[in-house]
């Protein structure tokens, strides 16, 4: 027979060997899923998972994709320290790329270097805005942040579908529902010549150190876990919950907000109707994946780019649909929740025995 | 010696964990109808013990004969069919629901909760310990949760109960119907396996006590004919210095804490609004508040460390300065101390370490703070001093805050409060469910704070403390605070009828 039981004290090892063994238990599980499809895993697991990568261009692709998900999942990673479940980053990163592209539309004959920081601050602003409507909700009405931020995600996908069809169609566009071409002006620069790699995987990186700082060494960082951990030892303290269910939903849709602009000024270059393949949703696995670390963050962040870029790689060389990016997301999301129960608790064999 | 059949004959019961022996070869016998007393320091393996005969842990050697007979008690299950029953220290409720529904989930079988729900007020009535089977477990303190283990435990009609410090939640009155309940349940032939430090409530229960030091069995002996002061001893291996009150302050016009008229609402239907507190605590001087579970201790606590702000029509002034509607922070900048009831998950967060749970109230008070940013060797300096100057035992500093023993962490907490110099402590409960040792080294703090010019304000269930250390002692009950007597002068009689609602002084005298 095979049971838990329940550690005395939560493993430090399983914290960070869980990620490790879910991410096989997924290479596992493709190998499986792989096979009753009926292509080869082998070449099937290469396709997905190293050949992207075996290029110079591969690896700044590998940047461009992964900028957006570790600006999400550090500020996200932030929050759910705090028992902040903002679900609806990629609501957010909408409205900060239909910010920024207003400030870019507007100005879409001027030149200026000061059109970029602009647009950056607009999609920041853009995104906590929409990010303030579940904090007003939760510290007003007590409602929970779950919901009301992934619902909010859906009338932010409507209302950027209803600008491109409408004000910020492109007037000589032939009734194509997209914005003007951006400005060079308001595109971000190319930080390596010949690839799409863009200053915004800088400002990725300058986030991570920041977020580190924040979360470990700063009085705030201090109180978001206290509060995440136990509330009545915060009011002990001194802290105000409401402050923190504020900072952690004004910095979980800053960095979406900026996200969302960073995408439309880079890789994208003006408003369209579909911005994001979800990296909102994916930042909340790769928070879990980094363990709520910015510097874990970091790491998976590009490998859940890694599976985007597998993904495509695997519906152009194998005619897989693009849904097995979803399936391996998924799974490994599903797989890691599993392998965490191992933190606190551990695999027993054979008849119980007396625990304490 | 009596040729009685023993109910309970444990003999060389041995059980060690990694890096200790909790049990090492403990012999102890019960008879039928006893009330038997085990006695010993925190950690020395009367939760061992008595886990080994709930079924909850199985011992490595030794038997355990029940009526005679060789059982083997395999979980708490089989513990109850035999007729054991056990009051825990920790409670083990679901807060969410209410107490009838919790009564019935410990039940073997299923029952109708209208039928339960009678019996229950029939046991709450017959033996002193009210409770409304209706409320919600969340609503109420922790000697009302006490109360439900206890009648969960008469619900089984025992022939053997398991009690670990029971009567620390309760007035001397309720103690008196409570060891009334208990001599009628032995004379009735049930025993009584009775943990307590309260050696002069053992005295006067118990026939037997058997003393473990260290996970041995050191000695038994007749508690009747022991002082409390030899059983201490015994059970500590050296005789112990029992506090006293800081001498009287000659000098009563200085206040440092000055409550008037303290008005506060009650978060929810279920908890206790006050009702025009004043009271006032002197410089150099202990002020005790004494009152059972639930008579508005937590909000009273609430109110004073700011927790809950009150509004101005409040008045509470520490040394002067108003600060009925400063946050609790604010206040700790005014040099206000503050230990909490709960040590976990109030006084401390439970997953964080020592050097970490020092940041949490002395952050601004110690400089540990430089540009929003942790001063991180600051911090550390200063927990390696709580832990140094309390005597706290853990690995480190970086030892997370649920893994030390509950005197371990008390001590730890007012070591922290203390060391921060405040000119006025409050605390709560300051030695619940603390042993003998840690207890005895937490009083002598406070007394030693107060000898040099602090105002200490002690808000506690257990009379005797009170009686010990402070210099005036005043009552709470329902939200209403009682005047003060000077301890010298007050007796737990009367005390106890402040605790019960006796609304003055006059009536009491």
């Amino acid at each position: 027979m095979i049971r838990l039981e329940r550690r005395s004290e939560s493993s430090r090892a399983m914290t960070y060997l869980s990620p490790i063994l879910a991410l096989v238990l997924t290479l596992l599980a493709g190998i499986a899923l792989f096979s009753a499809m009926g292509v080869s895993p082998s070449a099937a697991l290469y396709t997905f998972f190293v050949e992207p990568v075996t290029t110079v261009y591969g690896l700044t692709e590998l940047g461009v994709k992964a900028t957006p998900l570790i600006l999400i999942g550090v500020a996200l990673s932030i929050g759910f320290r705090c028992n902040v479940w903002n679900i609806g980053a990629e609501g957010q990163l909408t409205l900060g790329a239909i910010f920024g592209s207003a400030v870019a539309l507007y100005f879409y004959e001027v030149e200026g270097f000061w059109l970029l920081p602009l647009m950056l601050v607009a999609g920041i602003i853009g995104g906590m805005a929409w990010a303030a409507i579940p904090a007003l909700l939760r510290t007003r009405f007590n409602s929970s942040e779950i919901l009301t931020s992934l619902m909010l995600t859906y009338v932010a996908t409507l209302l950027l579908s209803y600008l491109v069809h409408g004000p910020f169609r492109d007037p000589d566009g032939y009734n194509f529902p997209e914005s003007r071409i951006f400005h060079d002006s308001a595109i971000l620069p190319i930080i390596f010549d010949g690839s799409r790699l863009h200053l915004g995987f800088a400002l990725a990186l300058l986030v991570v150190v920041a977020g580190w700082i924040l979360i470990s060494r700063s009085l705030i960082g201090f109180q978001l876990r206290v509060m995440g951990n136990a509330p009545a030892a915060g009011n002990y303290a001194g802290f105000s919950q409401k402050a923190m269910i504020w900072l952690s939903l004004m910095l979980g849709g800053g960095a979406a907000g900026l996200a969302g602009v960073i995408e439309v000024s880079g890789p994208i270059g003006q408003l369209l109707p579909q911005i994001s393949p979800g990296y909102g949703f994916t930042a909340i696995i790769v928070a879990f994946v980094g363990r709520l670390h910015p510097v874990g963050v970091l790491f998976a962040g590009l490998l859940m780019a890694l599976s985007y870029l597998g993904g495509e790689n695997a519906q152009i060389n194998l005619n897989l649909p693009l849904a097995v990016t979803g399936v391996f997301q998924g799974m490994l999301l599903f797989l890691l929740l599993a392998c965490d129960v191992l933190i606190h608790y551990r695999i027993r064999f054979g008849k119980r025995s007396a625990i304490s | 010696m009596t040729q009685q059949v023993p109910l309970l004959n444990l003999t060389g019961i041995t059980k060690a964990f990694p890096g200790c022996v909790a049990n090492d070869d403990i012999d102890l016998i019960i008879q039928p109808g006893e009330i038997h007393a085990l006695l010993g320091e925190n950690g020395a393996g009367k939760s061992t013990l008595v886990k080994i005969i709930y079924g909850i842990l199985k011992a490595d050697k030794g038997t355990i004969e029940w009526n005679g007979e060789q059982v083997s008690i395999d979980n708490p299950s089989i513990a109850r069919q035999l007729g054991i029953a056990m009051v825990f220290q920790h409670f083990s409720l679901f807060d969410a629901l209410t107490v009838v529904e919790n009564i019935a989930l410990g039940m073997e079988n299923s029952v109708d909760l209208t039928e339960l729900e009678k019996r229950i007020l029939e046991i709450s009535t017959n033996y002193g310990l009210p409770l409304d089977p209706k409320r919600h477990v969340y609503t109420l303190s922790v000697g009302e949760r006490q109360r439900i283990e206890i009648i969960r435990c008469l619900l089984q009609s025992p022939r053997l109960l398991v009690m670990d410090e029971p009567t620390s939640v309760l007035t001397p009155q309720e103690v008196e119907k409570l060891f009334a309940t208990l001599r009628r349940l032995s004379t009735e032939g049930v025993s009584i396996l009775y943990i307590s430090h309260k050696l002069d409530e053992i005295r006067v229960l118990c026939q037997t006590a058997t003393i473990l030091r260290l996970g041995k069995r050191v000695s038994d002996a007749d508690p009747r004919k022991e002082t409390a002061r030899s059983l201490a001893a015994m059970m500590m291996g050296k005789e112990l210095q029992s506090p006293a009150r800081p001498p009287k302050v000659t000098h009563v016009d200085k206040a440092r804490l000055e409550v008037k008229d303290l008005s506060l609402e009650a978060i929810d239907d279920f908890g206790v609004d006050l009702k025009n507190v004043a009271l006032h605590v002197n410089a150099g001087e202990i002020l005790g508040i004494a009152g059972v579970a639930g008579n508005g201790q937590n909000e009273l606590l609430d109110a004073l460390s700011g927790e809950r702000s009150c509004d101005s029509s409040n008045s509470i002034t520490m040394d002067g300065n108003p600060c009925a509607t400063l946050a609790p922070d604010a206040r700790r900048r005014l040099g206000f101390g503050c230990v909490p009831e709960e040590r976990l998950g109030h006084g401390a967060v439970p997953d964080m370490s020592l050097a970490e749970n020092t940041y949490l109230t002395a952050y601004a008070q110690m400089n540990l703070t430089n540009n929003g940013m942790i001063q991180t060797a600051a911090r550390d300096e200063f927990s390696d001093r709580i832990i140094r100057e309390y005597r706290v035992k853990c690995t480190d500093r970086q030892a997370s805050a649920a893994s030390l023993s509950g005197g371990n962490l008390q001590k730890f907490i007012v070591g922290r409060e203390i060391l921060q110099n405040p000119g006025v402590l409050v605390v709560s409960q300051p030695t619940w469910g603390v042993d003998a040792g840690a207890a005895a080294a937490i009083q002598e703090a406070l007394i030693a704070l107060a000898e040099n010019g602090s105002a200490v304000l002690v808000i506690s269930q257990d009379l005797d403390e009170l009686m010990q250390i402070s210099n005036r002692i005043c009552a709470i009950c329902a939200g209403v605070v009682s005047e003060s007597i000077p301890t010298e002068q007050a007796t737990v009689e009367q005390i106890g009828l402040l605790m019960g609602g006796a609304t003055n002084q006059a009536s009491v005298l």
